[in-house]
């Protein structure tokens, strides 16, 4: 249908509509217009990805000078898949009404290792090792080799590339992952770099996050992407653990240990270099004086990790003389790795500031700040200019690099600690150097500052006011929106005890609790007889699962659940989680159902849907709270406390309620689709906890709903299922939660607005 | 007697019987005997007509092989090799071998068709009667009884057979019990044996290996519950049993499984993170490299519990999609995710599909509306009384005191219009008129003189009654079929009519002329009104072919 938005025509690619898409619509425009940031919460199911491409690719058909890029940061590959499908079919959409395909292009960009084509590179499977075997066939160098000597493997497609993939321009429509492969084959070029040649002119890129927040892959990719541009966050709910995650680096005993290796190696070939052609290291040592600017220029395939410092920031300056030979270079990195030794030898836990730590290095090693921020560019020349194929080799050593760069870089906002050994294994010496990111606003702020308008979308960010502040932005435009239903396809219930009465919860001094651990059983095995198909469970931990599975098997419930449905759990390798997954939907497409095991903050909890039949009830036992013990966690909640006056408490809790959240979402999917979400822990009925769910959950969680038994709440749901599974026609939801064209242009956009959405006030 | 074209898959010399020396054959077919120094065969035994095998436990002096056969004859092979005991033993378990893995292909067969047929008569009794009556009379051959009279039921059998899926409990099932004096016992059943086989090839090897030549059943089920596989909290890697290795094949299996990738990209969390960078960057800590702990081993078990259930009822069903072909969207995500890798561009194909119906919204599309309208909807008036049943605490459900007594007021005045309406017609029959005729249609009244006083049912004894029920039984059945035949337009139409018109002529013969004999010693009066229709239906049969056959003669 074609819908007027505030006088901006909207092609939307299917009959009827939702009353919240409209909202959103609504409200994402009024954003556009401000040139301002917007945080938008709608549920999952809703058809937010297809609302958000229809506004801005009319708003971009519209106004072509104001917007001329949209950037789709979406968290996993599927998700980034599925953007790009619904492009498609916007823009099909579009040709079928408008009877011409609009001269847009949209394209995926992903890792080398979903996009290559060559033979031999595209088997491995693991991301790395196609990034360097990509790298030694690709590298500027090794085509110099080539163009000498005919018997050096080069990549054909890359070739192809260079030849004359650079002059021409993608042809309009829209390019999924196989399409750009086969887009490639077909040309003989590259997709990888002709998807990262074409961004810069693409209207529509997707990709996942990392491509924009994480300073060592961004640098590289999403360099000269213009001002004019619209970046969505979609499922943005993590967000902020991206962005501290892309700054923080690691270091352990095995990564000090091949750094020293990989820094014999170097000095040995820097050594024969010397002897044979010097007057490499006589070049290089003059671009360092000319700056690092001209050293780095378009060599787009010899990097593999760029700088982890946000770009511009150094390198419009001159490397400092003391590392500018290679030599001299070799030697300051000894002596940095040999004080980053020391301060692993310690016996107890060591926390200090980056400002500290600096000081520290100077007094003990004589190192000054200045030339450590120039570690990570000075290490990227020098394996350049040694024609170092396998980067792989080097990576712990680039790894201390930049931790060297970083921790020059950042004075605020991050942490030093040093553990000895690991908190549940103290007799085993295990030491670690964190440098840990405290601040999620670091990473994300480039993005704020460089483009107009940023949207923070997801099915679950309440409390909503939480993520302004941690972020630190500040955004024209916070909305949630709820979910108008014609039927109450949702039911919520908090568990708080046993059919014993016993209170069930997961907090510290209980979870180990017979008593509750036999109830949480119970409560499993008593939805599992009654709910039909799929049943899925989160536990808060993987140790809990674990525990609570052993105890049920000598409890005897795991005996009588299997009566039920099978059962699938989730275990810590990835490869089997996913087969067992794959059975699991078997079981319930075969109709025999099943229960899943699984773990909030695991992978399945973030990145598999459970829609229809494949969760017909989402059990959270416990609430999720993060491991609270752990010091890197101390040291952020203490930041958070400082600089933005956020309670620890309130964090904790924001932090777990977002991922209960998550967890029980996975069950809905769509307005036809229904699921009971069951809460087993008697602390969610506090306020202060429930007030944390969005909003579209907390609606249907009713008082009476809020402190059940397990024998009450299974009555209810016994109900509710009796009721979900009568029809459902489309009559039943017109007018309610779907609308015509007409319907909408007869009510007043305003009171759709208004019934849709609840504004936040603070 | 061995004919060329066998082929001899194992000979042994060196094996007495009846106490005469000679030599073991086993044929692709049978298993045959022949005497020294002569060159016919004495014994020979088709394998299908081999029950089981037996063999003479370990430690007795003579090693000796049993076949039984079905008919319950069995001959017994004695092992004599000059080797000693060591070598006879090697013989008789080449012997033993060869013969396991054959006799089960034979036995199948035969074994599956009988024990079907015998299924079908005792849960038909109407085909038992009739599988009497004709066959046991020898009317029709029991091939021909089979294939043509019973078809109805093999088929119907055919099409929706369905595999019994196995229990995701059935080891759970196995409920120990104290024995009294600190042991334990475990009952099994052939159920839950066949069970533990279905999902777990490698524990059905293990049987067939180990018994009866190493250890006795009981031995093994034995083992069996000492093992891990059935205390899943036990390590294998530990133990030394028979079972480990059983665990080992198991782990291999899903291993390989697990290499070869899932197919569904929408499930396969290895490939959902798109970043490559190394493991020292971000925050998480370093992943707890210490697996195999007691309960990870556990976990991983009831996965593989679950899959291996799911596998042993795949395994039987070819093609499991097809068979329900209600859910048309479903099929198809079946068969996503159950088609292998093999076609890369199948693979793309699927892929797009699965993400297509992901991003689809049905309800705001309009083309899915004639598929819902389809559907057979239940139309309650009364939803909630659907969903509750009768409640007593439903205040909605009650009337109060004024509306029940205005609502019985209303009844009464209508039984009182209907009554006076009804007096105010004019009656049909004068009720004098119809007492008249009742008692003419009663028994002795003027309308009821032609009939015998008595009814038939009341003169015939039950059990006449029930054989003539048979009879026509028996022969509609057999007229069925050979009325069919006409037209007789093909020579095979032409060929069955001869063949049922012969059957029926020896169904009378069989079956319809002893009982009329017997009613006439018996029930002289009624003997020919009772298979008068008999006969009737018999003679119209005859006629038809007769003068089917007089104009063939012609021609």
């Amino acid at each position: 249908m074609k819908l007027t938005i505030d006088d901006l025509i909207v092609y939307f690619p299917y009959e009827y509509i939702y009353p919240e898409q409209y909202a959103y619509m609504c409200e994402l425009k009024r954003a556009l217009d401000a040139k301002g940031h917007c945080l938008l919460e709608m549920p999952s199911g809703t058809g937010k990805t297809t609302t958000l491409l229809s506004l801005i690719v009319a708003y971009m058909l519209e106004n072509p000078h104001i917007i001329r890029k949209l950037i789709y940061c979406s968290r996993t590959v599927p998700e980034i898949e599925k953007v790009i499908e619904e492009l498609k079919k916007l823009l099909d959409y579009y040709e079928k009404q408008d009877g011409d395909y609009p001269a847009l292009t949209g394209l995926v960009l992903s890792s080398r290792k979903n996009m290559c084509i060559h033979p031999e590179v595209s088997t491995e499977r693991e991301g790395k090792i196609v990034d360097s075997k990509c790298h030694s066939l690709t590298a500027s160098y090794v085509r110099d080799r080539h163009n000498a000597d005919d018997t050096t493997p080069i990549c054909q497609y890359y070739e192809g590339f260079t030849v004359d993939g650079k002059e021409s321009i993608i042809p309009y429509g829209v390019y999924s992952l196989d399409d750009l492969k086969q887009y490639g084959r077909d040309r003989n070029w590259c997709p990888y770099f002709s998807a990262r040649f074409a961004i810069t002119h693409a209207n529509i890129v997707v990709y996942s996050y990392h491509y924009l927040l994480d300073p060592k892959i961004a640098d590289v990719v999403s360099k000269e992407l213009c001002r004019e541009a619209v970046v969505i966050f979609d499922e943005a709910h993590n967000i902020d653990n991206v962005c501290i995650d892309s700054m923080s680096v690691k270091i352990n005993k095995r990564i000090i240990e091949k750094s020293s290796a990989n820094i014999n190696l170097l000095e040995r070939t820097v050594a024969e270099m010397r002897e044979d052609d010097a007057k490499r290291l006589q070049d290089e040592y003059q671009r360092l004086v000319e700056g690092l600017k001209e050293a780095s220029v378009a060599r787009e395939t010899d990097v593999i990790l760029s700088n982890p410092v946000l770009p511009d920031e150094i390198l419009n300056e001159v490397v400092p003389g003391n590392i500018r030979n290679a030599e001299h270079f070799i030697g300051f990195l000894k002596r940095f790795l040999e004080y980053i030794k020391t301060r692993l030898r310690v016996q107890h836990v060591v926390q200090e500031s980056p400002a500290g730590f600096l000081k520290d290095v100077q007094t003990k090693v004589c190192i000054e700040r200045k030339p450590l921020r120039f570690c990570a560019e000075r290490l990227a020349s020098l394996l350049r200019t040694l024609e170092i194929s396998d980067l792989t080799d080097f990576s712990p050593l680039i790894l201390i690099t930049h931790l060297a760069t970083l921790v020059s870089t950042y004075t605020k906002g991050f942490t030093i600690i040093v553990e000895p050994f690991d908190d549940k294994t103290p007799t085993v010496s295990n030491p670690i150097l964190h440098f840990c990111c405290l601040d999620s606003s670091i990473a994300i702020k480039p993005v704020f500052d460089r483009f107009q308008t940023v949207v923070i979308t997801s099915g679950t960010l309440s409390p909503l006011d939480m993520y302004p502040k941690i972020l630190d932005f500040h955004p024209v435009i916070m909305t949630s929106f709820t979910m108008t239903l014609a039927r109450p396809c949702l039911l919520p219930m908090i568990v708080s005890k046993g059919n014993d009465q016993v209170a069930i919860s997961s907090k510290f001094e209980t979870r180990e609790d017979i008593a509750v651990i036999r109830n949480y059983g119970q409560l499993l095995v008593e939805i599992a007889a009654n709910v039909p198909d799929g049943v899925v469970c989160f536990f808060t931990s993987y140790l809990y699962l674990e525990s609570v599975v052993a105890s049920w098997y000598d409890q005897g419930v795991i005996d009588s659940l299997q009566r039920y449905k099978l059962l699938f759990i989730e275990t810590q390798d990835s490869a089997e989680t996913s087969f067992a997954l794959m059975y699991y939907i078997k079981a319930c497409e075969s109709g025999r159902g099943a229960v899943l095991l699984s773990v909030a903050r695991g992978k399945v909890s973030e990145g598999v849907d459970f829609d229809h039949h494949l969760g017909r009830a989402v059990l959270m036992f416990g609430i999720p709270y993060v491991y609270t013990q752990s010091r890197i966690l101390k040291a952020r909640l203490d930041y958070l406390r400082d600089q933005f006056q956020i309670r620890e408490n309130d964090f904790l809790t924001f932090d777990a309620m977002r991922h209960a959240a998550q967890c029980v979402g996975r069950a809905l999917r769509g307005k036809t689709d229904y699921g009971i979400m069951i809460f087993a822990d008697k602390r969610f009925s506090r306020a202060d906890k429930r007030s944390k769910l969005p909003k579209w959950i907390q609606e249907h969680l009713k008082d009476s709903l809020c402190n059940l038994s397990t024998e009450e709440a299974v009555q209810i749901a016994k109900r509710w299922l009796r009721q979900m599974a009568q029809p459902f026609t489309r009559e039943d939801q017109l007018g309610v939660s779907l609308l015509t064209l007409d319907q909408l242009q007869s009510l007043e956009g305003n009171k759709i607005e208004k019934q849709a959405q609840q504004k936040f006030s603070k | 007697m061995t004919t060329s074209s066998e082929e001899i898959l194992l000979q042994v010399p060196h094996v007495r019987y009846k106490k005469g020396d000679g030599t073991l054959y086993l044929m692709d077919q049978r298993i045959a005997w022949m005497m020294e120094n002569r060159d016919t065969v004495s014994i020979s035994h088709l394998y299908s007509d081999i029950k089981t095998q037996k063999i003479s436990p370990e430690g007795k002096a003579k090693v000796q092989l049993q076949v039984v056969l079905h008919n319950g004859v069995s001959s017994t092979f004695h092992f004599i090799n000059r080797g000693g005991v060591q070598e006879q033993a090697a013989d008789r378990d080449r012997v033993k071998e060869l013969l396991q893995t054959l006799l089960p292909k034979f036995k199948r067969k035969v074994d599956k068709e009988l024990e079907e047929k015998n299924r079908l008569l005792s849960t038909n009794p109407a085909l038992l009667q009739l599988y009497k009556d004709l066959v046991m009379t020898e009317v029709v051959t029991s091939e021909e009884f089979w294939a043509q009279h019973a078809s109805q039921y093999t088929q119907g059998q055919k099409s929706h057979q369905q595999d019994i899926g196995v229990s995701g409990a059935f080891l759970a099932d196995i409920k120990p019990q104290t024995d009294g004096c600190n042991g334990l016992k475990y009952n099994i059943t052939a159920d839950i044996i066949e069970c533990i086989f279905k999902t777990y090839p490698a524990v059905q090897k293990k049987y067939i290996e180990n018994v009866p030549a190493k250890l006795s059943e009981a031995q093994f089920w034995t083992k069996f519950f000492q093992s891990h596989y059935f205390h899943r909290d036990r390590k294998y890697v530990e133990s030394k049993d028979l079972f480990t290795e059983c665990g080992k094949l198991d782990d291999q299996e899903m291993k390989k499984d697990i290499q070869h990738g899932v197919d569904d990209p929408l499930v396969d969390i290895t490939t959902f993170e798109d970043k490559s960078i190394d493991e020292c960057y971000g925050m998480q800590g370093e992943k707890p490299t210490n697996t195999g702990t007691v309960s990870q081993a556990m976990i991983k078990r009831f996965n593989q519990h679950s899959i291996m259930v799911l596998k042993s009822s795949k395994n039987k069903q070819i093609d499991p999609s097809s068979s329900d072909s209600t859910n048309v969207s479903k099929s198809q995500e079946t068969n996503s995710i159950s088609n292998g890798l093999s076609n890369k561009d199948d693979a793309h194909v699927n892929k797009k599909l699965r993400i297509q119906e992901k991003i689809t919204y049905d309800d705001l599309n309009s083309n899915s509306d004639n598929q819902e309208s389809s559907k057979a909807i239940l139309n309650l008036s009364k939803v909630e009384r659907y969903l509750h049943g009768p409640m007593p605490g439903s205040a909605a459900e009650y009337l109060n005191a004024n509306e029940v007594s205005a609502v019985n007021r209303g009844i009464l005045n209508e039984c009182r219009q209907w009554q006076s309406g009804r007096h105010t017609t004019t009656p049909l029959v004068s009720p004098a008129a119809s007492v008249g005729a009742l008692g003419e249609l009663s028994p002795g009244g003027a309308l009821m003189r032609g009939f015998q006083e008595q009814s038939l049912a009341q003169l015939v004894p039950s059990d006449i009654e029930k054989e003539v029920r048979n009879l026509y039984l028996s022969l509609s059945e057999l007229l069925n079929h050979f009325w069919k035949c006409f037209p007789p337009t093909t020579v095979t139409l032409e060929q069955k009519a001869v063949k049922m018109h012969e059957a029926l002529n020896r169904f009378h013969g069989a079956r319809v002329k002893p009982f009329e004999d017997k009613l006439i010693r018996e029930l002289s009066p009624l003997s020919h009104h009772l298979t008068k229709h008999l006969n009737q239906l018999l003679n119209v049969a005859y006629q038809k072919f007769n003068n089917w056959q007089k104009l063939k003669m012609h021609r």
